[in-house]
């Protein structure tokens, strides 16, 4: 949940440390013991690596650019929704095993591979961004730093879905027809701010997309790698933008007398 | 069918792989009305194009108003040592700002000036400011944009599959056959037309900044269907990987570091790359540290830093300098962006606001704080600059309806690619594969699909679980890797290079014993058993490319041979799979370049 | 493509989780420090007296009043504080109903916490264990059942700018009565100017107040974050930048500011009993 600068001064020593690795599919499963041989500076999809190359070799994991930057190697390591490739293990406590399971608030395919394609599924449904016509002759729009600075923020995103893992409505409550996780509401929050969308997107978040039953515990913007400010700077503008549209009299009798 | 356990799926046109290229490619033809499908080995969203940092070059001139599309295409002649594909490099040059503007029009969010427009950033080997780019972060941008713009577009996205084999009737394209990897059930899919998009080859070495995707698929994928594969000897070694801690040595560190001030020091804290300026980039260095201050700074009149020459020549004198004793304490030199801090006012905030991912990545993973320290860094596998020869107006490889756009295909980058020109690339050239992919597939129809082939080569894809107890696929492609990264590496001579095929020859011999046990579902050690068949074609193409280019060009140096050749100027390399099997490379010689094309390059010499 | 769906994995327990950290402080603290802000501000409020010093009764002492009594609007049966709207108790006001000036006034502030969007999220995790900290199994009462604040009654959070109105109002009064503070009235009724430790307890009590008010989600929208072009609204643009500095550090003040305006009435309290002197430091 921090950026951690322990320098890495020592690759050459090697210490044993011990995991436990939840193997199993949709029908269960359950964690198995193994050993990794740890150097310095390794991460934890380093010592998952190492156990499917030496130990087990079916042993299942999604992973792809190893650097941060491609979201797909979530997992839950010691309980908390990290990635496996930004995850050093002398970060982590030294004296007792690390667990490593898969995501917990999407369907479990086998060991530490989940089925995300319901999120997927989710951003289709989302109302595409809908430019308002071009400013100059050559197609092109006139947008400042300032207009595009907030919407970069919620662009940053890697979609690793850890922020929709953490989240209890999905996670505990399994909200996953009425609510579309704190992922595709930054995503909406994108594309509401956008300085050149035309789009409208409020009444589905009200209705269809749930914003309601976020009660803003900041458990998505603490796991977000991208260190997004999920819950204050897209969730919650959102809500109020709600509001504005459908819960707030003031706002809703001056829309009548000055319409968009 | 008689393969009665394949699913098979009808299509107009197939894309295979999901990255910048292969996203664009689809958007296309689906809008010249094919009906398409995209295959991707990861999940939709996560390819390679995700790690590209510093942005696309297209000569907007929105900073600079002297960049026009002729300056623009002769930087990418240059760069590549005149072996380029001319008629891609114009329509690069010529079309790229037209895919920016339309990647904005999707809603992509570039970084802007300060009259409203697109920024454009500083790179390597290009004359003017020429990258549009987000932070360090613009592949992600492009490839976000790509795929939330697809998804409405009626594309069919088949997730985590690995295609096996291209099918082939009467000597074009008929399909593809693949499996997926949640459930290992194999997959048909019949189409008009198959555009390849699958990237690169970086995995077939040990230091790298690839991801694992990279496994040379569509090279052989294509080599294997009868289609010829070109320039395969020049392979781009990126200046500035990681080098610690081991874990992450090989991850990139973008150019765009120097591009906003970076200094490569040695360890006496010499500028080296000083020492040594190339003839044809004499007029466009910097004499001091101060005017490439000031042009880092936006001054026109000013040159570059020596930093900023190309990734070929720079990887090369970082190498110098490691061997020659005066490199960093683990095997590199020292990138240094904390010293511009004596430069700009709150200097701190300019390098993480500048550089986010960099100091987000150092601080991670090395525990090194780029504002304070300066990072080590060497060179390491970044781009493979040959690959499928296509036609340059229409991506069309020598197998008809077989097209190519993007990392896997040839001709654009010629001998070394320029830093940004690979994201215009791939928006520029998988536009045009899929619009005469689509126009292919609807003048050509379907072929039939040969069941004799699809089930010889699924049980080609299926052997390794024959031999429960074969060598393990690991082991046999962590050997390959040392192989290439020791005797293909940036430095090559004629003896290592005959000797690599010797070694190649054996891990050929030990991959066809390699054996799986188990299930299929998820099986990584049965999937890198066919990343291997690929790896070992792309390897051996690469080697027998560089034994037969005795000259030193862009990407590929030989130590015994260290000048360029005027000789070599003519001709390509070019591989083809022998009626025998066995691999025939040959030299092709290159048509003349176009009068008015040469006129512009002879006159931004 | 489509395929059956997957079933989920079975919903953690109560309190299941394979967290490592000592989770529980968190939500734990947050429990205990409202919760005895609660039970002291409760008590307080109903007391109905030593809530000011100075003023008419006190001649020489500097006009403190309690942050939780301000504004007086009737003073308490025999009290005069010199701060009352409206004088005295009502005489309508039932006998058999317990009086205190703050039963007027501390239900605004307190609405306007119970809705700001820190608290609540603070509030869901530490007094109903929704969910009990993240990553952490909730009660399983709950289950698919769960409103959140898309159902009744919780929607009703959606209210909070209208509390953040009130909020606003109050930090007028309690500025003017941080100003009133710097006064004393003698024995013959004259003004005069001073300083004393009361004075800046109750300046700092407006300055955290107004860091948090003004540091509020609503108001950050309703100032400019409602607009997605920032260049169109210059300056919508430069009042969002400088309500996002103080929103980034809401927790911060809305704990500070808590603290300190139960304290303000300790402070007030102990010196309106004489347990405590006002010290004057100027005049």
């Amino acid at each position: 949940m921090s950026s951690h600068s322990h320098p890495v001064t020592d690759a050459t020593a090697t210490r044993p440390v011990e995991f436990k690795i939840w193997r199993g599919d949709a029908k269960g499963g359950a964690f198995e013991q193994y050993t990794a041989q740890v150097t310095g500076g390794m991460v934890v999809l380093d010592c998952i690596h190492q156990v499917q190359a030496e130990q087990a070799p079916d042993l299942a994991c999604r992973w792809n650019c190893k650097a941060g930057k491609c979201g797909s190697c979530s997992a839950e390591i010691n309980g908390k929704p990290s990635l496996m490739c930004m995850t050093r293990m002398d970060t982590l406590p030294a004296d007792q095993p690390v667990t490593v399971e898969p995501l917990r608030a999407f369907p479990s395919i086998r060991d530490l591979v989940t089925d995300v394609s319901w999120n997927y599924e989710v951003k289709k449904k989302i109302v595409p961004f809908k430019p308002r016509e071009p400013d100059r002759p050559d197609g092109t729009w006139t947008v400042f730093q300032e207009d595009v600075e907030r919407v970069q923020e919620f662009r940053k995103c890697i979609e690793c879905f850890l922020c929709q893992d953490v989240c209890h409505v999905l996670r505990d409550h399994h909200k996953h027809d009425e609510f579309i996780g704190p992922r595709f509401l930054v995503y909406t929050a994108a594309l509401e701010m956008h300085p050149l969308d035309t789009a409208d997107r409020i009444a589905d978040l009200k209705e269809r997309d749930g914003i309601g039953y976020c009660n803003i515990g900041k458990c998505c913007t603490k796991v977000c790698p991208e260190s997004i400010t999920i819950t204050d700077n897209a969730i919650i503008p959102l809500k109020e933008r709600v509001v504005d549209e459908f819960y707030d009299p003031i706002t809703r009798l001056l829309r009548i007398f000055r319409p968009k | 069918m008689s393969v009665p356990e394949a699913i098979v799926h009808e299509h107009d046109v197939i894309v295979i792989g999901a990255g910048g290229a292969g996203l664009r490619a689809a958007i296309e033809a689906s809008a010249g009305g094919a009906k398409v499908a995209v295959i991707c080995k990861s999940l939709l969203g996560k390819a390679h194009t995700v790690m590209a940092e510093g942005g696309m070059a297209a000569a907007m001139g929105h900073v600079d108003d002297r960049d026009n599309w002729e300056v623009h295409f002769s930087d990418t002649m240059r760069g590549g040592g005149y072996l380029n594909n001319w008629v891609m490099a114009e329509h690069h040059a010529k079309e790229a700002p037209d895919r920016v503007r339309e990647l904005e029009a999707w809603g992509a969010v570039f970084d802007r000036t300060k009259d409203g427009r697109i920024l454009q950033r500083h790179f390597g080997g290009h004359r003017y400011q020429r990258l549009a780019h987000v932070g360090d972060r613009t592949g992600l941008e492009m490839i976000r944009t790509l795929q939330d713009h697809g998804v409405h577009q009626g594309l069919d996205v088949y997730m985590e599959m690995t295609v096996v084999a291209l099918l082939t009737s009467g000597g074009r394209i008929a399909g593809v056959l693949g499996y997926d990897r949640e459930r290992g059930r194999l997959r048909v899919w019949r189409a008009g037309a198959v555009i390849l998009a699958t990237g690169g080859i970086g995995k077939a070495y040990r230091i790298t900044s690839n991801s694992w995707e990279y496994t040379g698929d569509g090279q052989a994928l294509a080599y294997e269907a009868g289609a010829e594969i070109m320039d395969m000897e020049f392979i781009q070694f990126h200046p500035t990987g990681m080098v610690w801690p081991p874990s992450v040595r090989g991850l990139l560190v973008t150019e765009g570091v120097r591009g906003e001030g970076g200094a490569l020091r040695n360890s006496e804290g010499r500028r080296f790359m000083w020492d040594d300026i190339p003839e044809a980039y004499k007029n466009q260095v910097a004499l001091d540290e101060e005017e490439a201050w000031r042009y880092v700074c936006g001054d026109k009149s000013a040159q570059r830093p020596a930093e900023l020459l190309t990734r070929d020549h720079v990887a090369r004198c970082i190498n110098r300098e490691v061997k020659a004793g005066r490199g960093s304490p683990h095997g590199g030199v020292f990138l240094d962006i904390a010293w511009i801090k004596s430069r700009v006012p709150n200097g701190e905030e300019h390098i993480k606001k500048k550089l986010p991912s960099m100091y987000h990545q150092f601080m991670q993973l090395a525990g090194v704080d780029i504002t304070k320290e300066a990072m080590e860094v060497g060179p390491t596998t970044h781009y493979c600059m040959g690959g499928v020869r296509v036609d340059g107006d229409t991506q069309m490889s020598s197998v008809p309806g077989l097209f190519a756009a993007g990392e896997v295909a040839a001709g654009l980058h010629g001998a070394n690619r320029l830093g940004g020109n690979s994201l215009s690339d791939l928006v520029v050239f998988g536009k045009r594969a899929g619009e005469h992919a689509a126009r292919w597939a609807k003048e050509h129809g379907a072929a039939p699909v040969d069941s004799a082939q699809v089930e010889a080569e699924t049980a080609r894809a299926l052997a390794p679980f024959d031999r429960p107890n074969g060598e393990n696929p690991y082991a046999i492609q962590s050997d390959l890797q040392d192989v290439m990264q020791r005797l293909v590496g940036m430095v090559r001579t004629k003896s290592e290079l005959e000797e690599a095929l010797g070694h190649l020859d054996s891990l050929r011999a030990r991959a066809a014993k390699c054996g799986v046990s188990g299930h299929r579902e998820y099986h990584p050690g049965w999937h890198t058993a066919i990343d291997l068949r690929n790896l070992l074609h792309v390897s051996e193409m690469i080697t027998k490319s560089a034994l037969l280019r005795p000259e030193s060009r862009g990407g590929h140096f030989r130590e015994d041979f260290p000048a360029k050749s005027e000789e070599c100027t003519g001709f390509n390399l070019v591989a083809r799979r022998a009626d025998d099997g066995s691999m025939d490379i040959d030299r092709r010689q290159r048509a003349p370049i176009r009068p008015d094309l040469q006129a512009i390059i002879e006159r931004m010499k | 493509m489509t395929r059956a769906p997957l079933p989920l994995p079975q919903a953690p327990g109560f309190l299941e989780t394979r967290r490592i950290d000592r989770w529980w402080i968190q939500p734990t603290l947050v429990f205990l420090g409202f919760g005895a802000f609660i039970v002291y501000s409760t008590w307080a409020a109903l007391q109905g007296n030593n809530y000011f010093t100075g003023g008419p009764t006190h001649p020489g002492a500097q006009q403190l009043l309690s942050p939780f009594y301000s504004p007086v609007l009737w003073d308490a049966a025999g009290l005069h504080s010199g701060h009352a709207w409206f004088g005295q108790q009502p005489a309508w006001w039932p006998s058999y109903l317990l009086f205190s000036p703050a039963l007027f006034i501390l239900p605004f502030p307190g609405l306007f916490r119970f809705t700001c969007y820190y608290y609540r999220g603070a509030y869901y995790k530490a007094f109903w264990g929704d969910p009990s900290n993240c990553g952490v199994g909730e009660p399983g009462f709950r289950g698919t059942k769960y409103r959140g604040e898309q159902k009744l009654p919780l929607i009703l959070q959606n209210a909070h700018r209208y509390a953040l109105y009130i909020a606003i109002l109050f930090i007028g009064i309690l500025g003017y009565d941080a100003w009133v503070s710097l006064w004393s009235i003698d024995a013959e009724g004259a003004k005069h100017f001073g300083i004393s430790v009361g004075s800046l307890v109750l300046t700092m009590n407006v300055v955290l107040l107004g860091s948090y008010t003004f540091g509020c989600h609503c108001w950050r929208h309703l100032i400019g974050g409602r607009q997605d072009c920032f260049s169109c609204h210059k300056h919508q643009h430069a009042a969002w930048k400088r309500v996002s500095w103080l929103n980034q550090r809401h927790m911060l003040f809305a704990w500070m500011s808590l603290f300190w305006v139960g304290f303000s009435d300790v402070y007030v309290r102990l010196c309106s009993m004489g347990i405590w002197t006002d010290w004057r430091i100027v005049g």
